[in-house]
């Protein structure tokens, strides 16, 4: 029943998702305008994208127990390689996702094969020097290809005519759902196959994988480089969905900070846990600042309305209540809230 | 009617379970340690000694009940367990090695002082090596540091772990002297792997077996009886 | 020598920082992310501050200053109070609500403040230069370097000759130990927090003088530096971190100007993981948890 369901319910959100731009509904202070309104459909596309990176950062801390502080860099490479590409060296765009793809694959396989030498918080901080390295990279901007710190504006005639333009949105909006969907199929099938066993295992107990006769070495570096192209696809569609440029924000470690918010909020190393974070996460970052610029919001006292114009404080103690109160994140609370239920149905049936 | 089998006992260990791990390394360790002389904790290597001290102290998540002179510690914190009373020589000396023999020994101290004459007289080298970082002295001079550290307080029990693990046979005699110089002061729950020693110091025996408790009983029962050692233990007796 | 004495005091800047993160780390386990906007609100605190006081920017500094001190050492210790010491028994959680305070504290300052950087008060002979070995070096370098020479020497001293400097520099090597001594060793980790939020306030108010501005982003941006010296220098250990400070400042400095603006910043994350990848045990503590 459950291996049903499994398979059911992601199709069927898929589809409901994917009928969105279809329908003219209304919801007021969630989204400024209706459902199916350019502005609701490219916020919502943000928020599917992010879904999907979030996801990616969760392969690697949720499932493989890898904490790494600097995942940025690879988005950021999927953000610049592609944008360089089809703006400074105008590459057609199949070959400038070509070249983006190598690159998104070759750049892991060396640096994760660096970087595993190490585990634990030294893993960490390597990754987030390298992620640093990149960050000064792009600042440095050589033969003003980044655009340092200015960012790098896209050239959008490059782009096919259906991802261009206001009334394209849904286009844009279905690209970010379909990556999504990819992140998600992927990562299921990761997890599942054998080889992906074995990471859940190495995340419990890495002295035992090796007593097996299994070198978690391969397996981490595996994840890592998976985990990352798929972060550099999402670099990509992210470049697309917003249109407006390649910026070094991208590149920096507070980024990475935030999948890990994401992450932690959604609840990491669930099945959906990611998504969910890195859907309402956006959601709430983007709408937020909108809210606190509201009639309503205006007339509240100082004292309440000066921390609510910063979305970052809202969702900054969010995080740090969910830690505290319901570490597994919201995933969690479905399963909490059963626990509950069948404890007191014990209760009752004594 | 008084005699020593009905002298209160001054810890209790009752049902003591502890999960390391994925492993179930104490199933319900129950045993008294009688108040005065030294009582031997036995068994073979990874049957859960030294898990067993270090439960009592609150070092490791447990459940069960620890009583200490009447008075349960289960729920309470590691330090103030030991400021009950309890001085413990862990396994590995854990001396602080970047600390010098006195900062040692003044770490230890509770509300200010110490017995420092005592220690002094039974290991003078302490004093004459007092401004030496404890990580360049010897195995035996940290040990007796270690030693020294329980005793510094008016303790009235100590939890001491292979304090001759490692250590030549002179030493060992000496750490056997101090043992039993620290029986006169405070009753002793002693692991000990050496049965020679356990011969000259100890009143009573607790033998543990895979995570429980299987033989508990006067010393001079078990010791003199080669088989019932043999079986429990797996070494001949007579010591190392 | 103008580069040099400038290395000297980003060093020190950074050595500030990094005390603090060097001994809550090596005490306690924590990687406080929040140490950064310690640091911010500290300089905050201070600009504040100033801005109430009459008088030259001398009094305001030196005012706002002692303001700024105490609130960075209040915030840490109500911190580690509220915030770290529930959940002492989960350290992922414990990094993880650092990180959120840290988002939190710089929302705050944003939306109270805004982003734009806010002028330091700055008093007229710290912006002076002084000229040694015909070099013209600007005042503020030598109080930057001279402050974090005597937290250095305080430092030391403190841990050398206290009881809870003794505590705590036994609770670095082995925390259980310390523990099964009959010690309460959670004051220490109170104390170590108030310090470390001490240090970073008082960092926060050097890098006003040396940038002559405030903005929220300064405790971010620097953190990551202080990450870095950390490392290279080993958790727990001042000396070591005070080493390794200058080390970085002086590399970022002669880097940044003979080969090109923002090299230095490269050759550092490269020193890192050089670092990293020859001693990676010298990361974890010797703390038994």
């Amino acid at each position: 029943m459950r291996r049903a369901a499994h398979l059911v319910v992601p199709l069927v959100l898929v589809g409901v998702l994917a009928l969105v731009p279809t329908l003219s509904l209304d919801l007021p202070f969630v989204f400024g305008g209706a459902l199916d309104s350019p502005g609701t459909l490219g916020l919502l596309a943000l928020c599917l994208v992010f879904a999907g990176v979030a996801l990616t950062y969760d392969l690697l801390f949720g499932y493989t127990g890898l904490l790494s502080f600097g995942h940025a860099l690879y988005f950021a490479i999927g953000v610049y390689v592609m944008a360089i590409s089809l703006t400074k060296w105008e590459f057609p765009l199949w070959q400038a996702f070509a070249l983006t793809a190598i690159v998104g694959i070759l750049v892991p396989v060396v640096l994760g094969a660096i970087s595993l030498r190490v585990g634990g918080i030294a893993f960490a901080m390597v990754t987030l020097a390298f992620a640093q390295a990149g960050q000064v990279l792009v600042q440095k901007n050589p033969d003003q290809l980044t655009g340092g710190e200015e960012g790098l504006g896209l050239n959008y005639e490059a782009l096919p005519d259906f991802f261009v333009g206001v009334l394209n949105a849904k286009y844009l909006y279905w690209l970010a759902l379909g990556y999504a969907a990819f992140v998600f199929v992927v990562v299921r099938l990761a997890v599942a196959s054998s080889p992906g066993h074995v990471l859940q295992a190495i995340r419990e107990n890495e002295r035992r994988v090796e007593v097996i006769g299994l070198r978690p070495f391969g397996f981490k570096l595996m994840a890592f480089v998976l985990a990352s192209f798929l972060a550099t696809v999402g670099g990509v569609v992210w470049l697309i969905v917003l249109g407006t440029g390649a910026s070094p924000q991208v590149t920096t470690a507070s980024f990475t900070l935030t999948l890990l918010v994401m992450v932690v909020i959604g609840g990491a190393g669930t099945r959906y846990g990611a998504l969910l974070g890195g859907f309402l996460y956006t959601l709430l970052d983007q709408r937020l600042g909108a809210l606190a610029g509201s009639a309503q919001v205006q007339d509240l006292p100082n004292v309440i309305r000066t921390p609510l114009s910063e979305p970052l404080f809202i969702l900054g103690t969010l995080f740090i209540l969910l830690v505290f109160f319901v570490p597994g994140g919201l995933a969690s609370l479905g399963r909490r809230v059963r626990l509950r239920r069948r404890q007191a149905g014990l209760q009752g049936a004594r | 009617m008084t005699s020593v089998a009905t002298a209160p006992n001054l810890i209790e260990v009752r049902d003591l379970h502890v999960h390391l791990g994925e492993s179930h390394v104490l199933q319900g360790v129950s045993f008294d340690v009688p108040e005065g002389g030294v009582t031997a904790l036995l068994g073979r290597n990874g049957v859960g000694k030294t898990t067993t001290l270090r439960a009592m102290l609150g070092l490791v998540p447990r459940r069960g009940a620890v009583t200490l002179a009447g008075s349960e510690t289960t729920r309470l914190a590691t330090h103030e367990i030991v400021r009950r009373g309890i001085g413990y020589v862990p396994e590995d000396r854990d001396v602080f090695a970047g600390l010098t023999v006195d900062e040692n020994l003044r770490l230890a101290e509770r509300n200010g002082a110490g017995r420092y004459e005592l220690v002094y007289e039974l290991f003078p080298e302490l004093r004459t090596r007092g401004g030496q970082r404890a990580g360049t002295l010897s195995g035996g001079q940290q040990q007796m540091v270690a030693i020294a550290r329980a005793l510094l307080n008016d303790n009235t029990v100590l939890l001491v772990d292979e304090p001759t693990k490692g250590l030549a046979p002179l030493l060992v005699t000496e750490v056997a002297a101090a043992l039993e110089r620290a029986a006169e002061l405070a009753t002793v729950l002693l692991v000990e792997q050496n049965l020679a020693v356990v011969e000259r110091v100890a009143r009573q025996v607790v033998v543990l077996d895979a995570g429980r408790v299987v033989h508990a009983g006067p010393a001079s029962g078990l010791l003199g009886d080669r088989t019932r050692i043999q079986a429990l233990l797996g070494v001949s007796g007579g010591g190392h | 020598m103008l580069l040099t004495i400038t290395g000297l005091g980003l060093g020190a800047m950074y050595f500030l920082i990094a005390s603090g993160l060097s001994l809550i780390y090596g005490l306690m386990g924590v990687l406080n992310f929040a140490h950064g906007a310690f640091l911010t609100v500290g300089a905050y605190a201070t600009w504040w501050v100033s801005t109430h006081v009459g008088g030259g920017p001398g009094t305001q500094l030196l005012v706002g200053a002692l303001a700024g001190i105490a609130v960075g050492a209040v915030l840490a210790a109500l911190v580690e109070l509220v915030l770290i010491r529930p959940l002492y028994r989960r350290p992922i959680e414990q990094v993880l609500v650092t990180v959120g305070l840290a988002l939190v504290l710089t929302a705050l300052v944003e939306a109270i403040w805004g982003f734009d950087a806010r002028p330091f008060p700055v008093p007229p002979w710290l912006i002076d230069t002084t000229t040694i070995f015909g070099a013209n070096i600007p005042n503020d370098r030598f109080l930057e370097i001279g402050v974090a020479a005597a937290v250095l020497v305080g430092l030391t001293a403190f841990l050398r000759y206290t009881r809870y400097g003794l505590i705590i520099r036994a609770g670095v090597e082995n925390r259980a130990m310390v523990t099964a001594l009959g010690i309460d060793v959670r004051k220490a980790f109170t104390l170590v927090f108030a310090l470390g939020g001490m240090a970073a306030a008082l960092a926060g108010i050097l890098s006003g003088v040396y940038y002559g501005v405030v903005e929220p982003s300064r405790g971010t941006s620097l953190l990551i530096f202080a990450f870095i010296v950390v490392v290279i220098g080993g958790f727990g250990s001042i000396g070591g971190t005070a080493v390794a400070a200058v080390v970085v400042g002086l590399i970022q400095q002669y880097a940044n100007y003979y080969a090109s603006s923002g090299l230095g910043d490269l050759a550092v994350v490269l020193l890192l993981a050089i670092v990293l990848l020859l001693r990676p045990e010298g990361l974890s503590p010797k703390v038994a948890h």
